[in-house]
Parts: C-alpha cells; structure tokens; sequence
C-alpha cells in the first residue's frame, strides 16, 4: 500500500470507529423501544453499518465487509419490520459491532481474522432459524447475565439509570400539580422504560419486575384512562424509592440483593387496580401476563386462532377488547362499552379475564391480518393513529440526549481535584516567575512570563469552570423533599425555584448541602402553617416556599422565602430567656430583627414538641457555623404574619481567591479581598492627627464615621515599631461592621491559593489558613471575621447582636443626619435636615411682592409665599443687610410650598442627633452644638403645619 | 523464637537519642527557612513549604520543656507522617536507623516527671545508652498558646 493508502485506511479507521461509537447506544436504544422502536434510528444504524461495509470494501478489507454486510442485511431486516430488535438480535448486532471494533483496531492484519463464528450466528438470525425469530427475550436475558456484565457496562447503567431516577423524581413532582400534561407523562414513562429496558437487558429481574409495574400504570395515565391522583404519585414514588434501593445494592454487590420487591409491585398492581373501575381485569392481568406473555402469546399458532375465532363467538369480546385499547387514545366512547359491561358486569369481567391473554397480541394480529372483524379494525386503527403519535416523539427525545451526551464526557471528581491542586502549584509557580522578571531586565522573558501569565490564568479559569455546578443539583432533591414533609405534616406547599442554575463550586455545593436541607425542612415544618389556619388568615391553603439564588459582587446569594406565619418574636425572645441564653436585660434591648436571629444560637429550639421532620440533629446554630466556615453568612429577616425570608450569602470558590498581601513585622499575611471595602494611608501630618481616640480605642473618621482601629501588631502580639512614616489602614468588613486593621506595610492583590490550616493551628481563631507566595514562603491567611472578635470589634457568642456598643453602632448609622446649617438674626444659627430642603434660592429683594398681606415671590412660573425666619424663631433682627439678595430655602410638600427667608447659609455639617433632647418650642425638634455654636434644628414640615393648619395659606398657585 | 524488632530512625536532643518508628518518617530535610506564627504555642517553629505541601515545625527540644539549642547549630526537619497530614520535628541532629528488639525495651519510670512523662513511650536499652521511644501522637498535639 502506498502512502495515501495507508492515510486513506487511517481516516477510514477513524471515521468508523466514531461511526460505530454512536451505533452501540443506538442499537441498545432500539432494544429498549422494543417493538415500537424508531425506524428512523435503524435507518442510522443501518447507513453507518452501510459505509462501513462500502469504505471496506473499497479498500480490500474483505473480513470487514463481510461482517459488516450480515450486520446490515440484520438491520435491513429491522428496518422492513421483518425482524424485531429483541435482545438477541440486538445482542449479535452489539458483538458484530465489537468484532468490526476488533478488526478496525488491527486494521493491517484484520483479513486474517477469523469471524466464522460471528458470521454463523448472524445468519442464523438473518435465516430465522433462531429462537431470535420468536421474541424470547427471557431466554437471552438469562443467558446473558450468566455470561458476566463487564464492569463498564454495569457503571454505565447504573449512572444513567440514576440519572434516570434523578429525571424522574422532577417530571413526577412537575407532573402531580399539572396532572393533564401529555409531555410529562411521556416523560416519567420514558425514564421508567428505559430503566426497565436496560435492567431486563441485564437480567435485573426485580429491577425490571417493579419498573414494569410502574410503566403499566403510567400507560394508563398516559392513555387517559387513569388519571393523575395523589395516590398515584405516592404509588409512584414508592416504586422510585425501590429502584433506588435496587440500584444501591447493584452497585454495593453486583446483584439485586434480597430486598422484596414482590410485596411492593403486588400493592402498586393493587393500587392500579382500585384506581380502574372499568377495567379490574386488566390490571389484575397485566402484570402477571406478561412473564408468560411474551415468549408464547405474540404469534404461536394458539393465540391466532383464539383471537381470531374470538370475534364470532361473542360479540362481548370484541367489544371489550376495544374498550381495552381504544382507551389509551380516550377516543372512543365508552358507551358501547360501558353499556355492555353494566349489563354484565361480572359476566364481561370473567370473560375479560379469560380472553385477556390475547389483548397485547389483538393489535399486532389485526396489524398482519386485515380482515378479521370490524370490531378488531377499530383497534387497529386506533392503534396505528398512536404509534406514530407517541414513538417518534421519545424517539427525539433519545436522540437529542444521545447528541448531548455526546457533547460532554464524565470526569472522575477526583481527576478534577487533581487537576486544581496541580493549577494551584502552577498559579504559585507562575506567580513565583513573575516576581523574578519583574526584577530582570531580559525582554524575552518578560514576554515569555507574560504569556505564562495570561495562559495560567485562562486555564485557572477553565478547571474553576470544570468544578462549577449550578445549585440546581442541591435544590432537585428538595422538590421530593417537600412533598414529603408536607404530607407528614398535612400541610400543603408548593416549591419554587428562581436561578437554578447559578454556579458554585463543587466544595460549596457539598457545603451547603445539608444546612439548606436543613432550613428547607425548617421552613415546612415551622414556617409554613397548616391549611386551615391559612385559610383562616386570608391566605391561599397551599404555603410557597421559594429558593432564589443569584450572583452577587463575587458571591452567591440564596434566600429561602416563604409565606407562612413568620417568626412569633415573643416566642423565640420568651425561650432564649428560658433556656438562659440572654438575660432579661439583653432580650429588652433586641431589635426584632436581631431577635429573629436568635434562632441560630446554640442550644436554641422553640419546638414544643420534638416532630420526626425537625430535630434531626443538625440545629439552626449548625446551619449557621457551616455557612460561615465556607466564609458565609447567614441572616433572617421575618414579617410576622407573612412570612420569612433567610439570606445566605457565600463566595464562589474556596481553592483559589484573591486577596490583599499585607506585612507585618517582615511576615506576610493575606486578606480575603471579600472582606475588603477600601484601604487608607495616611502620612506626615496626618498621621499624628488622623488618629483620635476613645479612652483606650483609637479611631479614624472615615469620612465623617468613626471606624474603629485594631493594630495587627496587638493583635498577633507583636511589639510594636518606634517609628514609621506612613500608618497603613485596611478598611474590612465583618458581618456588617467595618473596622480598620492597621499594618505595616500594604503590599500588594494576589491569587492566593487556600491551604487548610495544619491541626496544631486550627483553635488560633484569627486564621482561617494558609498559602504559598510567589516566593516559596508560606503565609498566614487571616480570618476576617476572627479578628474583628479577637478584637471586640464584634462580641463572640450569643452576645454578638445585643452587644451595647454595636447597637450604638447601627444607631449612629441611623441617627446621624446631614444638616443644612444657616444664620439667622443677629447671632442665630439653626440647622434643618438637607432632605426636607427642596431648594436653596438667591432671590432679588425687590421682586418681593404681596398677595393678601402674604409676602411673596413669583418664583418659577409661580407664586410662592414666603416666611422669614425671624418671625418664626422669634429672635432679635440682625442689623439691617445691605445685601439686596435674599438667601431662601424653598420647602415644597404635596402641592403646597413656602420659602423662607434667612440671613446666612452658613454651612452643611454631618450630625448625630439626640433625640432625648426633646425642645417644647413648635418646628424646634432639638438643640445641640454644631461647630461650636447652639444650633437649634427646626422642622420644616412641622412650621408649614403651624403657619398654615389647613392648608390655604401656602397652596401652590399656578 | 526471635523476639520481634522494631526499625527506629533515630536523632539526637542535647546529646539524648531519640527514636520514632522508622516506617513513619517521610524524609529528613536540612534547616528551611520558615514562617513565624504569632499566637502559637513557643514550641511551633513555623511553616514550611515542602514542595507545595505545607508543613508545621514543631522544635522537640521546646516540645519536650529542653533547654534552649545552641545559637550556632541548625535543627534538621525530621518529617513524620500523622493521620492529620505531615508535621515536622526539629532536632540537632540526625543518628542512623537502628534495629531494636523487644525484649530490650523498658517503660518509663515513675520518676519520670514533666512534659516527657506524656511524649516517652519508653526506652530501648542499648549498649552504651537509653534510646527514648518518642510518642509522636502526643508530641503533635501542641497546647493551646495563652
């Protein structure tokens, strides 16, 4: 062979593999459609099988094509109908698959290959002469767990098959409240099928027995002859919950183990049963039929003649017999029928029963023999209207997930965790590199480490990408969850999902897992009331649970929302001074919000009595420390009467964060950026005023704030420097308090890659791990949150939200107001909120005019009244102004509006007010000292209520 | 019947041999440079990138309430496998691995007071000297600083 032979051969090889990769899950595919497969599947097997044998034949590959020839005239046969996939077929399909496999992987020799035997066995069936001609799908299924799964196989199956099951959970859920949605239907029928199909190909026969029973059911649900019922769902999810057990114990010891499925799928037949009044026998039958059913009811000689004698001898009979199918397209009316059974019900049910062997083989019959009874063509049609309808449309559906499949492999998470450790190293190295071109002069690594630079960092990205899982993974269990609990509490409540798929890191999707189990089962329990007392209360009987998660600056929010009854604040205050959690004096002085909070403490539990659904071991206090361990938080918000809302809040990703490099007596430290709000340096000058203190707490004044200062020096215990020029702060936040961590020196932001904390460090409370800079050093990760309580910057424990000096904290936050401070009279300051300032006008004093011994102005298209300062404060007039200008604040309130006259605008101040203070003067709310001077603060409003108490005097006239 | 030996690496704390389980040491590795942890036990020297993996530095001589090394000489690391990832021992200086048999072995005597009472399994009786046996799961659990 020449070169472009051997290229030739090579793309040939290529190409059939790939051809034959997608024809192996075609084929099982087409197996598990059973008799209803699609022809539009075959025909693609049939034309990759078809250029395998042409190309093979091109090249002389004799060997080849002579296998892939009887492969095609099998599927040649499928395609006409002439043969039905049953297990054998497909299962000599398969090895001719993996025989053209063989040959294609040792190309050069395959013409030297022996494949007799494979070659026999396919004539066989081509010829017929098999038991392949006869559906017997229980001899090869036994044959073929007694030849051994390989390891692969069964894997394969059983990752589908709970992927399956995963599948199956939601489109029951979804179906249960829209009962009526053909989709669905076809959808949780389609997973059982093809759970049923592989585990029958396997030889799982409980696994196939319990999935039959539950397909049967659904068949009826599907052709409409059952309705969606509670009961079903329940029926259903029984026989979910067994797969499931199956499954473990398949992948635990290879087989099904001992677990009785027998009871179960005789209940489920059972419950089938009951819930088809017209058609008791049916159910009764259907199940047991078909073990015995397949091998001899389809063609044997016995079953023709039954059926076909069957129409003459009793006109019941057909009657029935189209009852039976026509029901699955609920075209037919079921009058006929129905009259028929009335008149002789128990008659026509012992009939029924009789002839009901037959039923599954009538339709395929009247199929090949078109002239039977008219009764029977009925069928027949009926029949040919749905098949068309229902196969093609799973048949889709397979393909689009075979492609999706295809899109995408599995990956071994422990390959993935390898993967990142290993980024990880390079992010370090990479780092390391770039530290020591900065300090080179060689262009050629500048560049070379540039581009390292760049390349890490897109990689970094991608294998974060590989770990990222949308939280739609945790939050398919809760549907099923809910449902649940609901039920053991009588209670009703729908699940809601907003952004399932936000992603997060696979770590924290593990984290979070059973804290949001957890409140989720917390919310059904205790937030969300029962029916009647919704109802009673205005509300719809059935509770909303809602789950929404949403990306945030860098981080992940997930709320759990309901609309039950809230949290009783009462309550939970009455039982955390029961359980001596607080004192009276501290439970006094809870905001209701810090109150609602209170349940995340340890020990705490308003439950009156302990329900199997909550006090499962994880408390609330639990859910609270495994959030902030993965650098989260928690926080509730409740409206008592209408419902609860609990805020969670979590980074992306643990392994790699950025973070700011800090120094400290020659030792780096790294600060999680999440912490960080903004950074402050002050030198000369500054430095010695900047800093004030309180008794023994310095602060800064951030902008007007204080912040409060811890010096990391104290804090890890470190003598302190004489002297330095400039003072280093780090303004950090920690739940919800800024303080200023002052350091030595500010280096620089990082990635920083997260390394546990070794055992013997893990109680100091001010770390939260380690990392390896870029100069091999090891550096001390620094817990944000640690450190703002090592410093009493927030109190530890239960103390935390009662603590006195934060309350003051929120309060100055509250109470401090921008003020609008101007000079009136002689030596008269008053300050009034800027917010109640609409306006501040120069205006000439000469346009000042008059409307019913009312001064005013014509201001903006307007008249607007005025009022001097003066006569409201009352107080001694400066000497006379020259200035021919009038300084007005124009307050304007719904439709009504007044300027007012001062002297001086003299300045805009920040300042906390005390509202003890309390002045008796009316429009005075307090005095206090503003830079140096009394100052009282007026309210406008309150003097527009004086001056005009109807309204009339300040109207706004157009 | 042959007693039973027993494979010790051993090392050496102010002129006294020690001995671990051979079989536990992952690598003996000269003096690295490391990072001082604040608020820590005296006895946790500090940090040490092995190769990626980060490693705590427990000093022995500290560990075990001895007086202080001689400022001119460098410890070694001698690194230990524990359930809880590896941890370092500084010591002086690094003897051979020694064969011990069982029957030589003597526990602790009662007068044996202070912080080696926990950290000394007991001691191998060799020719010229006592071997202490180093309990290293004790000596990993380093007290809680101030």
């Amino acid at each position: 062979m020449g070169t472009d032979d051997s290229e030739l051969l090579a793309e040939f090889v290529v190409e059939s593999q790939e051809h034959l990769g997608d024809v192996e899950t075609q084929l099982l595919t087409l197996e598990s459609q059973g008799d209803a497969m699609d022809v539009a599947l075959v025909n693609t097997v049939f034309r990759a099988v078809h250029s395998i044998k042409g190309a093979a034949g091109f090249l002389g590959l004799e060997t080849l094509q002579g296998v892939a020839h009887r492969a095609e005239e099998i599927l040649n046969k499928l395609r006409n109908r002439e043969l039905s996939p049953t297990s054998l077929v497909i299962n000599t399909l398969l090895k001719a698959t993996d025989c053209l496999k063989d040959l294609l992987s040792s190309i050069e020799n395959s013409n030297n290959q022996d494949t007799s035997a494979l070659l026999h066995e396919l004539e066989l069936i081509l010829s017929g002469d098999t038991p392949a001609a006869v559906p017997a799908s229980d001899d090869s299924k036994g044959s073929k767990s007694d030849n051994g799964l390989s390891n692969e196989a069964l894997r394969e199956f059983l990752v589908e098959s709970y992927d399956n099951i995963d599948q199956l959970e939601r489109d029951l859920l979804a179906l249960e409240s829209d009962p009526t949605s053909e989709s669905l239907v076809n959808g949780v029928f389609r997973s059982i099928h093809t759970i049923k199909g592989t585990a029958g190909f396997l030889g799982f026969g409980k696994l196939e027995r319990i999935t039959h029973v539950a397909e049967n059911m659904l068949g009826d649900v599907r052709a409409g002859s059952l309705t969606m019922c509670p009961e079903i769902g329940s029926g259903l999810f029984s026989a979910i919950d067994a797969v499931k057990e199956l499954l473990q114990a398949i992948e635990n010891t290879g087989t099904e183990g001992d677990c009785d499925c027998e009871s179960l799928a005789g209940a489920l037949a059972t419950l089938h049963q009951i819930l088809m009044p017209f058609d008791v026998p049916s159910v009764e039958k259907r199940p047991k039929a078909k073990p015995e059913n397949s091998p001899t009811a389809k063609k044997t000689p016995a079953a023709k003649t039954a059926s076909k004698s069957s129409p003459p001898a009793k006109k019941a009979r057909p009657a029935k017999a189209v009852k039976t199918t026509s029901s699955k397209v609920s075209l037919l009316a079921s009058s006929n029928t129905t009259t028929a059974l009335d008149a002789n019900f128990d008659n026509a049910v012992l009939e029924v029963s009789s002839t009901f062997v037959e039923e599954p083989a009538v339709s395929q019959i009247a199929q090949a023999t078109p002239a039977i009874s008219t009764a029977m063509l009925e069928t027949s049609s009926q029949n040919a209207t749905l098949a068309p309808s229902s196969a093609p449309r799973s048949a889709n559906a397979k393909t689009a997930e075979v492609s999706a499949a295809d899109s995408s492999i599995r990956v071994d998470v422990a390959l993935l965790d390898k993967l990142m450790t290993c980024v990880g190293e390079l992010v370090l190295a990479r780092n390391q590199i770039l530290q020591f071109s900065s300090c080179s002069v060689e262009s050629e690594l500048h560049r070379t480490s540039q581009r390292l630079n760049l390349i890490t960092s897109e990689l970094q990205e991608s294998v974060m990408k590989t770990r990222m899982q949308p939280i739609g993974n945790v939050w398919s269990k809760f549907p099923r969850l809910v449902r649940d609990l609901a039920t053991i509490c009588e209670k009703q409540v729908r699940i809601e999902m907003e952004g399932k798929e936000t992603e997060l890191d696979k770590t924290i999707i593990e984290a979070i897992k059973d804290p949001l189990t957890h409140l989720v089962r917390n919310t059904v329990d205790h937030g969300i009331e029962r029916p009647e007392v919704r109802v009673a209360n205005g509300k719809d009987a059935e509770g909303c649970l809602t789950l929404r998660a949403y990306h945030e600056g860098g981080r992940v929010n997930i709320e759990i929302c309901d609309d039950g009854a809230g949290i009783n604040i009462e309550r939970v205050k009455n039982k955390a001074l029961e359980r001596g959690l607080m004192t009276q004096e501290q439970v006094a002085r809870l905001s209701d919000r810090d109150a609602g909070n209170l349940i995340f403490l340890p020990g705490f539990s308003t439950a009156e009595k302990v329900s199997n659904v909550s006090g499962r071991g994880v408390g609330m206090d639990v859910v609270k420390t495994n959030i902030e361990k993965i650098g989260g938080t928690v926080d509730l918000q409740s409206q008592p009467g209408s419902g609860t809302v609990i805020r969670i809040k979590i980074p992306l990703t643990l392994a790699i964060i950025p973070a700011l490099i800090v120094t400290c007596d020659e030792n780096r430290y790294a600060i999680p950026q999440v912490n960080l709000l903004e950074l402050v340096r002050l030198d000369g000058e500054q430095m010695r005023t900047g800093i004030e203190w309180i008794q023994s707490a310095p602060v800064y004044r951030l902008r007007g704030q204080l912040l409060p200062l811890v010096y990391l020096r104290d804090q890890l215990k470190i003598e302190n420097k004489a002297n330095s020029d400039a003072l280093n702060i780090v303004v950090l936040r920690a739940d919800d308090r800024q303080f200023g961590l002052v350091v030595d020196r500010i280096n620089d932001s990082e990635e920083i890659v997260v390394k546990p904390l070794s055992k013997q460090l893990k109680n100091v409370p001010v770390y939260s791990g380690t990392t390896i800079m870029g100069d091999g050093r090891v550096a001390l990760i620094l817990d944000v949150l640690g450190l703002a309580h090592a410093s009493s910057v927030i109190s530890a424990g239960a103390d935390r939200r009662v603590n006195e000096s934060s309350d003051k904290s929120i309060n100055i936050a509250e109470d401090r107001q921008t003020l609008l401070v101007v000079g009136v009279g002689a030596n008269h300051r008053f300050a009034v909120p800027i917010s109640q300032v609409t306006r501040l006008e120069k205006l000439e004093a000469s346009k000042l005019e008059y409307a019913e011994s009312q001064e005013v102005i014509q201001y903006r298209g307007e008249i607007l009244p005025l009022l001097r300062m003066i006569d409201v404060l009352g107080c001694a007039p400066a000497h006379e102004s020259d200035s021919d200008m009038l300084e007005v604040l124009v307050y304007i309130e719904q439709g009504r509006s007044v300027g007012i006259i001062v002297d001086k605008i003299i300045d805009i101040v920040q300042a906390r007010l005390d509202k003890e203070a309390k002045s008796h003067t009316v429009g005075i709310v307090t005095s206090t000292v503003l830079q140096n001077h009394v100052t009282d603060v007026v309210d406008l409003p309150a003097i527009l209520r004086q001056f005009d108490p109807d309204g009339s005097r300040f109207r706004l006239v157009n | 019947m042959a007693t039973p030996t027993r494979q010790l690496s051993s090392f050496y704390l102010d002129n006294q041999i020690f001995g671990v389980d051979a079989h536990t040491v992952q690598e003996v590795i000269r003096y690295q440079e490391m990072t001082h942890v604040p608020l820590t036990a005296d006895c946790i020297s500090g940090l040490i990138n092995l190769r990626g993996q980060i490693v705590t530095a427990i000093d022995l001589r500290k560990r075990l309430g001895m007086g202080p090394r001689p400022t001119d000489k460098r410890p070694m690391n001698v690194v230990i496998r524990t359930d809880e990832g590896a941890v370092s021992f500084l010591v002086d200086q690094i003897g051979e691995v020694i064969d011990v048999s069982a029957d030589s072995f003597e526990s602790p005597p009662e007068t044996l007071r202070g912080a080696s009472r926990d950290l000394v399994d007991g001691a191998y009786k060799l020719d010229k000297q006592l071997l202490l046996v180093l309990n290293t799961k004790e000596a990993i659990q380093v007290p809680v600083a101030i």
